[in-house]
């Protein structure tokens, strides 16, 4: 037992511990040439400046910055070619007689409208859905809560970050009483000897997030769960460090293993149990039954890696060298994904990490605003602010922001998985507005999703290629990227940014704000919709206050002036809260809250017909669906054609060698790939990326099982076989 | 209209029992179906009997070994009575008779019975370890402990508070984990086990031997081939000691008697069911009395008494799906025993079919002995599966070798890789191999795909340090880890070339917390640069 102090600090929630200070310069800079901005792509959101006045002649460099520290991946390095790419749409299409054909806004815009009215008129208002994306700025993804339910006034929205975080956010509201993805800067991480890094493979995902890991990878203590010899877990065991090679789906038993040995074995930090967290004495009796030779059984992971995991997250704490637990998809995206993560924070409180300085638990947020979109209202249970929408109190003060009546918000509406699937059903919706993600491409069991897609009576999707989602609608409606806008966007350690433009909009291009104010004032809303995102974020202001992530102190110009940021950020708190939890957690009674889970595995068995467990992950060229990457040669190039990861003798006994092309198929579909051997694969598991579409495309075979508490598909484990192709 | 629930009579509130009631539940969570009642010996709250070598080792307490939260059973449904015995049981009149601890006796009916009483400790008659006659119920000496229950968890810790030498008879699992508890609370142990190696029964000769070794390093005595023939407490200023079968004696201030058990059929004799080692049963968990049930330790099941907790939760699982008819068809097959030390310094596994010798014609053994550093690895393969192992102080390797034990998949063509529980050779990070070597193909920067030939080129074309080759190509520019593999590339490029500029500029890379500590590649013969360039 360890017996250090944990008594709470004094309010000064921007002290910061001398040994957890970061590198790098934290402020923006100001009237150097070129427009600072970040990046397009994931939640690290690496600043870069942008030179240049065309399309055609713009650069792209990194630029220092905490998070990136002057490091950009090569997805990093070539957006630019995304704003010359001769993918990119310049004007409204409709379908017509079959083909999509370019149309004028006006037109384009009746079209959508008529068929809004139309449909609301005939089905109901629930009859119109709207689907959101993680990457969208915070005013956008604010502007589409507000034009769901106050312009169209449906239930029904949702967005792909269901398909994210929606575990991780359920759990740390579990456990803590408030997500954000890392509850201190990410350059905490950097000063780190020890780092437990579950389902997370920055070395491909945020390259340049590693540079926060390099310490304790140096260390001997980067420690990576992964059923994967990823790079990320490489790295680690090339520095001395530690893989945990666990079967997919079975994170929850390894958690439940490592707090047993916490336990038994004396490193649990039995006073700040006692004092920071409640319900420890309920939910030991769950883990005392994960014995941990019984979940080397399970998991595939050794008693002694298990071990060692746990001494050395503790001796790093007892040493005050910096210890951290981190999850990310791989161990989230399970349909009993909320409760994994609650056994690994519930490790990370046995071993005494969250709410002291220098440790912690985050989980690493993955979309570009894959932190902003999840606060703002385009989830189908919230208001901005991150406020539930079944709230009272919350109806009534996002109401008034919005100067309409609470009783005229509608209510909770279906889970992503759940609007997708209800499409063009008895009941469901019949028209459907995509806004920045491709679901024929990443929802789960896309097969069906894609069926479900077409049966719709019409089908709208805002873009900026044509997306294989796009490609399927009835009118396409082309839209700014990140370059060609304004906004803000909040990071994975929840800072909040400023997005600028250097370019003017191609072509006919319009900012989705103008969409939705053009959309709201054909159906009857003329007010309430401004195009100014400016404006926007004024009014986002206004609706967060007081909630959860509240973000009333932040404004434009504080941001512009090099500010950083991070929410919650009030009036009495105007320096925001870089670190959260250091005086209490965000419950009732202050106390973090161990929560009984249990181990269940994944929903779907491995069996004789189908005999090995498939998981899906990203390769480092692309991001997403690949709807954007695709387009941008260099990384098409680097990352080759879809495949499949394997074990050599998996291969042999399905006969099948090196490049050679296989069916892997699931009871719901089948996906073709070029076979790629490695030694280090667990033979019972075979790795596919999902950055392909049609033939390629890995989610035909996931399985749409869902979390019962955040909704979240079982993305990472499902069961296949492999068919050679003759 | 509803009907009246099944009444089910669990005997016994161990880990199958209490798991047999919890199973019970979960196929019928409102208790409309079935009413259970669990009666329990001992005056406790049914508790994890595995967590008692940690309280004696210290590192939880005995509350901490509770199976459930406080008032847990009472909120589902389930009537636990502690601290009372079945003391008999009319199988055709289905009525038991409950025996409190004051002597008070009372019946209760029941639809459907299931014994899990478990197992007693065997103590031998041995001089001197009874307080008085020797009998299956008979109390001990003071001094003489058996390990069996939590109560006697908290008799060992007290007793190690002022003993200062203890004796532990049997040097099988449970002997060596209380030999290690004791020894961590500062008792000097011996260990009298009376066969020529500890854990006979889950270890071959050469494994025995290593852990002999590693036994003895831990700091225990280790007595092999000989029994304790007498045990005399402190008397006339001679210390407490025992008496082994060579006639020495051994200090004993404290004996824990680890030497076996006994499944306590006394009730099942007593009601007439077929009894053999213990109560038999079929895969359905049946007796030879219709709705008489048997799971746990008290039962055989093909001929196997389970000695380990898994066998019994399972079988608790199998008899729930039975009982309420969840899955009817539901049949026990038997458990796959693996057996595991809980010390933290002996990391010892063994599994299935062990003992076979090295060139035996049906299997295919491999085999790593290293006893110097406490090393032995055993693996017993037939038609490529693994039907047996023994890994000891080889850790590593035992999560991918139980995985392969308990599915029966095909093991790793490559034996190697099989035994180390990894891939023999693997990528390594650019910056540790022979950059001479490597093909020109392979890539040095992961973050932007940047290729050794890709940086062969820009150095040629001019850039010749880290900073130019991350100008000319990004390499380096994400992450930074490759800063040392560009570097020594550098380098390396230099001395093959001459005539280069030896600069090098500040860098343009990613800020590192830590200097790079990759020292460059090995400078090579120039000729592998034109192989590099291809």
């Amino acid at each position: 037992m360890t017996t250090r102090t944990t008594a709470g600090r004094t309010a000064d929630t921007t002290a910061v511990p001398t040994r957890a200070l970061g590198g790098g310069n934290p402020s923006e800079p100001q009237g150097q040439p070129g427009v600072a901005t970040h990046c397009a792509y994931c939640g690290l959101q690496c600043a870069m400046t942008l030179t240049g006045s065309t399309a055609q002649d713009l650069t792209v460099a990194p630029r220092r910055f905490p998070t990136n520290r002057g490091g950009l991946c090569q997805k990093g390095w070539t957006s630019a070619e995304l704003l010359r790419t001769p993918g990119r749409l310049t004007t409204p299409l409709v379908r017509r007689d079959g083909e999509l054909s370019p149309a004028s806004w006006d037109q384009a815009l009746d079209v959508v409208a008529d068929a809004i009215v139309r449909t609301q008129a005939a089905y109901g208002r629930d009859a119109v859905a709207v689907f959101g994306g993680g990457g969208l700025t915070n005013e956008k993804a604010y502007q589409l809560g507000k034009f769901a339910r106050v312009a169209l006034r449906t239930s029904q929205i949702d967005y792909n970050g269901r398909w994210c975080m929606s575990s991780a956010a359920a759990a740390g509201i579990r456990c803590f009483g408030l997500d954000r993805g890392l509850p201190f800067p990410v350059t905490d991480i950097g000063s780190a000897h020890a780092v437990l890094l579950l389902g997370a493979n920055p070395a491909e995902t945020m390259p340049p997030f590693l540079t926060h890991l390099v310490r304790a990878a140096d260390a001997g203590g980067l420690m990576v769960a992964d059923p994967r010899l990823t790079p990320t877990a490489a790295k680690a065991v090339d520095g001395g460090g530690l893989h945990l090679q666990l079967r997919p789906g079975t994170d929850a038993a390894l958690a439940l293993g490592m707090i047993h040995l916490a336990v038994t074995e004396g490193y649990a930090d039995r006073r700040y149990v006692a004092e920071r967290t409640s319900g420890f004495d309920d939910f030991w009796p769950v883990a005392a039954q994960w014995l941990p030779e019984r979940v080397e059984r399970v998991t595939g992971v050794s008693v002694t890696t298990m071990r060692a995991a746990v001494a050395a997250l503790a001796r790093a704490r007892d040493t005050e060298r910096g210890a951290y637990v981190l999850s990310a998809r791989g161990s989230e995206q399970h349909a009993s994904g909320t409760d994994t993560v609650t056994a690994f924070i519930a490790l990370a409180l046995v071993l005494g990490l969250p709410g002291n300085p220098g440790t912690g638990f985050g989980t690493i947020t993955g979309q570009g605003n894959g932190q902003g979109g999840r606060e703002h209202g385009q989830k189908a249970d919230q208001l901005p602010g991150y406020r539930k929408i079944d709230d009272p109190a919350a109806r009534a003060h996002v109401a008034a922001v919005w100067g309409v009546d609470p009783d005229d918000l509608p209510g909770p509406g279906r889970s992503a998985f759940e609007l997708l699937s209800a499409l063009g059903t008895d009941g469901g919706p019949r028209l459907l507005m995509v806004h920045g993600s491709n679901p024929v491409v990443s929802a789960p069991d896309a097969r069906a999703v894609a069926e479900r897609i077409a049966s719709l009576d019409l089908l709208v999707v805002c873009d900026l290629v044509l997306s294989e989602t796009a490609a399927v609608a009835d009118v396409v409606l082309p839209v700014l990227q990140w370059a060609e806008e304004e906004g803000t966007l909040t990071n994975l350690e929840g800072r909040v940014l400023r997005r600028r433009r250097a370019l003017a909009a191609p072509g006919l291009c319009r900012s989705e704000l103008e969409v939705w104010s053009e959309l709201a004032a054909r159906i009857g809303c003329s007010t309430g919709f401004p195009t100014d995102p400016r404006v926007v974020f004024e009014e986002l202001r206004r609706a967060s206050a007081g909630g959860p992530a509240d973000y009333s102190a932040v404004t434009w110009e504080r941001l512009d002036a090099g500010e950083s940021l991070h929410w919650p950020c009030t009036p009495e708190r105007p320096q925001g809260t870089p670190r959260l939890f250091l005086d209490a957690f965000a419950t009732p009674d202050g106390r973090a809250r161990f929560v009984p889970v249990d181990h269940v595995g994944p929903a779907e068995a491995d069996d004789a017909d189908y005999p090995l467990v498939a998981t899906t992950g990203r390769v480092l060229q692309h991001y997403q669906s690949g709807a954007q990457t695709r387009l941008v040669d260099e990384l098409s190039a680097a990352a080759g054609d879809m495949f499949v990861q394997l074990h050599p003798d998996t291969a042999d006994a399905a006969g099948v060698a090196e490049g050679d092309l296989v069916d892997v198929v699931s009871r719901r579909g089948r996906t073709r790939a070029s076979v790629r051997l490695d030694d280090d694969m667990r033979g019972d598991v075979v790795f596919l990326p999902f950055h392909w579409a049609g033939d390629g495309r890995a989610n035909s075979l996931t399985h749409a099982a869902l979390d019962p508490t955040s909704r979240m598909p079982e993305f990472k484990a499902c069961a296949v076989r492999l068919e050679a192709v003759s | 209209m509803t009907p009246t629930p099944r009444r089910v009579l669990v005997v016994g509130n161990g880990m199958a029992g209490a798991r047999l009631a919890e199973e019970v539940r979960l196929r019928d969570p409102e208790a409309t179906r079935f009413a259970v009642t669990v009666v329990g010996e001992e005056p406790h709250a049914a508790y994890n009997r595995v967590l008692l070598s940690t309280v004696v080792a210290g590192g939880i307490t005995p509350r901490d070994t509770r199976l459930k939260p406080d008032g847990w059973w009472a909120a589902r449904h389930v009537d636990v009575v502690t601290g009372a015995r079945v003391t008999a049981v009319d199988p055709a009149a289905r009525v038991a008779t409950l025996t409190d601890a004051d002597g008070t006796e009372r019946t209760i009916a029941w639809d459907e019975l299931v014994l899990a009483t478990g197992s007693t400790a065997f103590v031998p008659p041995t001089e001197g370890l009874y307080a008085g006659t020797p009998g299956p119920d008979a109390s001990l000496a003071e001094g003489v402990v058996a390990f069996r229950t939590v109560d006697d968890s908290s008799r060992i810790v007290e007793a190690a508070e002022s003993a200062s030498t203890a004796v532990v008879l049997g040097g099988g699992l449970l002997g060596l984990e209380a030999a290690r508890g004791l020894l961590a609370r500062g008792v000097e142990v011996t260990i009298v086990h009376p066969q020529d190696f500890p854990m006979d029964r889950q270890l071959d000769v050469d494994g025995g031997a290593v852990l002999t070794r590693v036994v003895r390093g831990i700091g225990a005595r280790l007595v092999l081939g000989q029994l304790v023939t007498a045990r005399h407490p402190a008397r006339d200023g001679e210390p407490a000691h025992v008496v082994l079968s060579d006639g020495s004696a051994v200090a004993a201030d404290l004996v824990v008697v680890a030497a076996g058990v006994r499944p306590r059929t006394d009730l099942a004799v007593a009601m007439g069911l077929d009894v053999d080692r213990a109560v038999v049963v079929d895969d359905r968990l049946a007796t030879s009395v219709p709705h008489v049930h048997a799971i746990g330790e008290c039962s055989q099941h093909r001929g196997e008494v389970p000695g380990l907790v898994q066998p019994g939760w399972d079988q608790a699982r199998v008899l729930a799906d039975v009982l309420t008819g969840a899955d009817a068809d539901a049949t026990y097959e038997g458990t796959s025993v693996l057996t595991r030390l809980k010390a933290h310094d002996i990391d010892l596994a063994s599994m299935g079919t062990v003992d076979v010798d090295v060139h035996d014609p049906g299997h295919e053994v491999l085999a790593f002995t290293d006893p110097v550093r406490g090393r032995y690895a055993k693996l017993v393969l037939r038609q490529d599966r693994l039907v047996g192992a023994i890994l000891l102080g080889v850790g590593d390797a035992a999560g991918a070798l139980t995985q392969l034990y308990d599915t029966g998949a095909a093991v790793p063509r490559d034996r190697l890789a099989l035994m180390l529980g990894r891939a023999v050779t693997r990528s390594t990070a650019p910056d540790t191999v022979n950059l001479a070597e490597m093909p020109g193909s392979a890539v040095i920067c992961r973050c932007n795909t940047v290729t050794k030939s890709a940086i062969v080129g820009a150095f040629r074309a001019g850039a010749d340090s880290v900073a130019a080759v991350a100008e000319a190509t990004r390499a380096t520019t994400g992450c930074g880890s490759c800063k040392g593999a560009v570097d020594g590339l550098c380098s390396w490029l230099r001395s093959a070339e001459p005539g280069s500029a030896p600069a090098e500029p500040a860098q343009s890379t990613p800020d590192q917390s830590t200097p790079d500590q990759s020292s460059p590649a090995p400078v090579p013969a120039p000729a592998a640069l034109t192989e590099g360039a291809a």
